[in-house]
């Protein structure tokens, strides 16, 4: 489990993290979504003690990450794949890990396996990789140490489809035995797919936080019928506001299942019924990065 | 890359947390040992590492064709490699730090150690090691040169370091090295680092030199304030009290002061 309370990090005037607190719960994947510069890294840098924090505390498994005695062992840590020393072999950089955790010698056979490096890929310098590549070789060097708990930090950059599923799979499969994962992006549904719980950062702020189907529920239904009329006025009978889209459907903020019963108790016939779907998250989301938006004054 | 859709098994002997023991704390020699495998890990620290050597068996050739045979002796051989070492051992230890921060890796270092105070200290200690094998080496391949070069061109083998200049000898490279060290702590940038330290080793003795040769003041001075000039006092040996007292001196502003802002800076800056 990981505890973050209360975290601030100022710089100067500005404040980078705002009084963030959340808690990663173990079994679980953890979204931590944001646009870019909302403070998503700087809040994992401070969770590893890489970065001091203004005010507030971060734990894992109830103690602060600086007084765990083998950090590796417990908490698997991917802050950036592409930093590491060029000139070394992915293999190399895999053994400096394992032989500072004191692991035997086979974990780095085993962890290449793993993230689907072969033996040529990893006799090469890090400088020659991709950054799918690199990325592979971040996850390999987090659970060396087979960690309980994994702080990823845009995990998914830079892969490939195919790469993209391969991390999901690793990271369901690990959360399903009991371990922790809480990851970072700032795409939403990169992180819809994968995450059980999401904590959404904004201007280093969080804006919203829970499950993802609440999250999700809360976005609302949308709903087609031919009577789209008919249908706007049987739900205002209902006491649900309903508003018709461009396209022809009717969005509404009740839930799929009164807005079926109502349309049943109505007689009008639907031709589709389903949850927003994330779509007023997707609101929100963009609504957040309306204000740091950059394409207005650079492009 | 071979691309796998197929679930990846993360294997995991002990899946949920809170039933695992407690781990030992990670212990210094295990910190050491990795501190010293990265410093020859990469292709530039390896060919760094091997420039020793080669730089020892160049000076000792060179030593052999151009000094006059009668004047062969084991201070020729022994001159003439230590002006190479006084480069390469304290590009070895600027390396050895800055590298973390140049090249990003110390996301990687001070994550998997925490305390940043053990990570310097192991870095320390492995160039240190380093130096003393380096050194140790140069006087070996010396000393080699002068025994095979006095049998080949006939003449007898003169051995004229004592075993105190040996030690003085190894104690200037040592605070070389530390200088280097401290520029490292200080800078956290390779070449940033690498042209301060040829600033301190080339540059300012020539300035410092040229003002103690005109200005009588600063010739008497220049002892207790001019660290490299009072050190270099060390590969001739035999030092008095006097001088003695002037590389304390001057080591204060110029090792000792900087190291422990360098150490400062080190264990409070954040990593990016």
């Amino acid at each position: 489990m990981i505890k973050v309370e209360a975290l601030t990090k100022k710089y100067g005037a500005f404040t980078a993290v705002d009084d963030v607190t959340f808690t990663a719960r173990s079994g679980r994947v953890t979204g931590f979504l944001g646009p870019n510069g909302a403070g998503k890294s700087t809040t994992m840098r401070i969770m590893v003690g890489l970065t001091p924090p203004s005010s507030g505390s971060a734990t894992v498994s109830s103690r602060r990450y600086a007084d765990l005695p083998n950090p590796g062992l417990e908490v698997g840590v991917l802050l950036d794949a592409s930093a590491q020393h060029a000139g070394r072999t992915g293999r190399e950089i895999l053994t400096i890990a394992q032989r500072t955790m004191g692991l035997p010698a086979r974990r780095v056979d085993e962890m290449l396996d793993l993230v689907s490096l072969t033996e040529a890929e990893a006799g090469r310098r890090v400088r020659n990789y991709s950054l799918g590549m690199r990325q592979r070789l971040g996850i390999a060097t987090a659970l060396i140490g087979d960690p309980s708990a994994l702080i990823l930090d845009e995990p998914a950059n830079g892969l490939d489809p195919a790469g993209i599923r391969w991390m999901r799979d690793l990271l369901r499969e690990y959360a399903d035995q009991g371990g922790t994962v809480l990851l970072s992006s700032h795409l939403l549904h990169e992180i819809e797919v994968i995450a059980d719980d999401l904590v959404v950062i904004g201007n280093g702020r969080i804006v919203a936080q829970g499950t993802k189907s609440e999250l999700l529920e809360a976005a609302g239904t949308v709903v087609r019928t031919v009577e789209a009329a008919a249908l706007v006025r049987a739900l205002e009978t209902a006491g649900i506001q309903a508003l018709v889209s461009p396209d022809g459907a009717l969005r509404t903020d009740a839930d799929t299942t009164r807005v079926g019963q109502v349309a049943l108790a109505a007689g009008i016939a639907l031709t589709e019924l389903r949850s927003a779907d994330g779509a007023g998250l997707e609101e929100m989301f963009l609504e957040l990065t309306a204000d740091s938006q950059r394409e207005g004054v650079a492009a | 890359m071979s691309t796998t859709t197929a679930t990846a098994i993360v294997e995991r002997e002990a899946p949920v947390a809170g039933t695992r023991s407690t781990p030992q704390p990670i212990p210094m020699s295990r910190i050491v040992g990795v501190e010293l495998r990265k410093m020859f890990d990469t292709r530039s620290g390896f060919w760094l590492m091997m420039s020793v050597g080669i730089a020892a068996t160049l000076a000792t050739a060179a030593t052999l064709l151009f000094v006059p045979h009668d004047e062969l002796s084991y201070d020729r051989f022994a001159g003439a490699i230590g002006v190479p070492m006084t480069i390469i051992l304290p590009m070895i230890a600027v390396l050895s730090v800055t590298s973390e921060w140049s090249q990003r890796s110390g996301l990687t270092t001070f994550t998997l150690v925490p305390h940043r105070s053990r990570v310097v200290t192991g870095k320390l200690v492995a160039t240190m090691l380093v130096g003393v094998a380096s050194i140790a080496t140069a006087f070996i391949v010396g000393a080699f040169g002068n025994v095979v070069g006095s049998a080949i061109l006939g003449v007898d083998t003169t051995w004229d370091i004592p075993f105190t200049n040996v030690l003085t000898i190894f104690l200037a490279d040592g605070l070389g090295m530390l200088m280097g060290f401290t520029l490292g702590v200080l800078i956290r940038n390779s070449p940033g680092a690498i042209v301060g330290y040829f600033v301190y080793a080339l540059v300012l003795p020539a300035a410092l030199g040229t003002l103690a040769a005109f200005q009588g003041w600063f010739a008497d001075l220049q002892g207790w304030v001019d660290f490299n000039f009072a050190s270099s006092a060390l590969y001739d040996g035999t030092l008095t009290a006097t001088e003695w007292a002037q590389i304390g001196v001057s080591g204060i502003f110029w090792l000792v002061a900087p190291l422990a802002i360098g150490l400062t800076l080190v264990l409070r800056s954040e990593v990016k």
